[in-house]
């Protein structure tokens, strides 16, 4: 069942070290394994229409750079930007990460998170509803990211969820902390 | 005249997607009901619905779970080009689904005429809450269930169930439509569509949001400012039967605000008033909501004959509602 993602937040100390760390290597794997997952699965591409080749901003608000998605059945990419170097994107999807996560993973519902205010979107709205039900579709486990399968794959999967409770609990504790320490000053 | 005899009633629950399909099986989904990608159905929304071969697909996943599938082909045919809404109903009858959910006349005499073993239902957007209406289409197309418009109360259910000869089915959750189904065209004043012509209700390439400085949302339809939320105030879909209008003066919600239906208090009285499924909306939603919400109602269906208690699982449902509040709506009429 749905938690409330806005108490998911990341402590600013995730942000401050992920700031330094080069973006190429990151575009470049999380690119090739985009344009892997399209080619083995050419029916989310068919379900995504007309948002073919649109780049769609994904903008978590407890990490210092954007997502800039554009899927494509021969060269999806993925760029890594300054959140305020998002200009290209045809719509923009913000929300804290783990939130967004949760939308890949199936954990939390769209409309939902849109209703708690926890996720925003700006620019064409068929663009995001496209992409979001592609997502649906896609069932997206880490193993199937990463193009794995069988035990490779549930072995991938379990550990992820575990890793994954573990950070959205020390999240919340992390702002439970936080919103002791405003009330108490 | 039908039994009003209390048996277990049906649960129908929403498919947007195939995963959404699995998700309703998994979760206990007596029967799930499922569009086909184009203007036929009223959910036709960018991503969403089903390709011919995914609906076969899902059709034999869901009876190997011991789901049943409807077929939902309840937009209204557009004139001189209903070559589509026919070959949607083939494509149906081809699939193996049990049902198809109609409202249009031409939709359901070509069902009726071509494919006289495919279970007929009458779509909520037929709108048809009378007797006669009712038996009109029981008589002439052989509709062995039709859902009703959320419109009338229990007790108007109850009085309805006993004039007529054929299922009933009524919605216990989600999205609240305020308007009689079918004949609502608010939509359509905004941006030239709507749910019975082309399937959509405020359909998104008219939509669009912005925050301003302070955090207030500001929702607008074909360019009109319909509705804004302060910062930290739960939103609603971009509906004009939700929307916020201005008139002498005053500023608010003219028809609704944004809430979704909760007729869970009700399922006893509905049992009691004849009705044979309740229906989940929601094909537009994610995985979550299915599971979450289907779970819920299935542990609410099955304790009116175990006992057991969903009150915990019910009450978990409020983060899904639009707005962040729920209503019975119609069913019980508080303002008469």
């Amino acid at each position: 069942m749905q938690t409330h993602p806005s108490s998911e937040s990341l402590p600013p100390l995730v942000s401050s070290l992920v700031a330094p760390l080069p973006k190429p290597p990151m575009e470049a794997l999380l690119s090739t394994l985009t344009r892997r997952l399209v080619a083995r699965r050419p029916d989310l591409i068919r379900r995504l229409g007309d948002v073919v080749r649109v780049p769609i901003a994904i903008v978590p608000d407890d990490l210092p750079h954007a997502f800039l998605l554009s899927l494509d059945p021969d060269n999806s990419r993925v760029r890594i930007c300054d959140k305020s170097r998002i200009g290209d994107a045809r719509a923009i999807v913000r929300a804290p990460f783990l939130a967004l996560l949760g939308l890949l993973d199936g954990t939390y519902d769209g409309d939902a998170l849109f209703f708690s205010r926890d996720l925003r979107i700006e620019g064409r709205t068929e663009h995001v509803l496209a992409l979001r039900n592609t997502l649906e579709e896609a069932d997206l486990t880490p193993g199937e990211f990463f193009g794995l399968s069988g035990q490779s794959a549930d072995w991938v999967n379990t550990i992820s969820d575990k890793l994954l409770g573990q950070v959205r609990a020390f999240a919340q504790k992390s702002a439970h902390a936080d919103c002791s320490r405003q009330k108490l000053s | 005249m039908r039994s009003t005899e209390a048996k277990q009633m049906e649960l129908v629950c929403p498919a947007g997607t195939p995963a959404a399909l699995r998700a309703a099986a998994e979760a206990g989904a007596d029967a799930i009901y499922c569009g086909l990608a184009n203007e036929t159905n009223a959910r036709n929304f960018p991503g969403l619905n089903f390709s011919p071969e995914e609906l076969a697909d899902g059709v034999a996943f869901a009876h190997r779970k011991g789901s049943k599938v409807l077929v939902a082909i309840n937009t209204f045919a557009r004139a001189g080009d209903v070559d589509l809404w026919r070959e949607a109903v083939d494509t149906a009858a081809q699939s193996g689904a049990d049902a198809v959910i109609a409202a249009d006349l031409a939709v359901l005499d070509h069902a009726a005429s071509n494919h006289p073993d495919l279970r007929l239902h009458l779509s909520v957007q037929a709108a048809a809450n009378t007797p006669e209406a009712i038996r009109f289409y029981a008589d002439t197309f052989g509709v062995k269930r039709v859902v009703l418009p959320r419109v009338l109360s229990v007790p108007e259910i109850a009085a309805l169930n006993k004039e007529i000869n054929v299922e009933t089915e009524v919605f216990v959750f989600g999205g609240l439509c305020v308007m009689t189904e079918g004949r609502c065209s608010l939509s359509s004043y905004a941006t030239g569509k709507s749910p019975n012509l082309t399937g959509v209700c405020s359909p998104p390439e008219h939509v669009d949001y912005t925050e301003d400085a302070d955090g207030r949302l500001l929702a607008r339809l074909g360019g009109f400012t319909i509705d804004s939320f302060e910062a930290g105030q739960a939103a609603g879909y971009p509906t004009l039967c939700k929307g916020q209008f201005t008139a002498e003066g005053k500023t608010g919600y003219l028809f609704e605000d944004p809430v979704s239906l909760n007729a869970f208090e009700l399922l006893g009285e509905l049992s009691k008033a004849g009705v044979t499924a309740l229906k989940i909306e929601g094909r537009q939603r994610g995985k979550a909501y299915i599971a979450g919400v289907v779970g819920a109602f299935r542990k609410a269906v099955d304790s009116l004959s175990d006992g057991g208690d969903p009150g915990p699982a019910i009450g978990a449902l409020k983060a899904f509602s639009e707005g962040g509040r729920q209503t019975a709506g119609s069913y019980k009429k508080t303002w008469r």
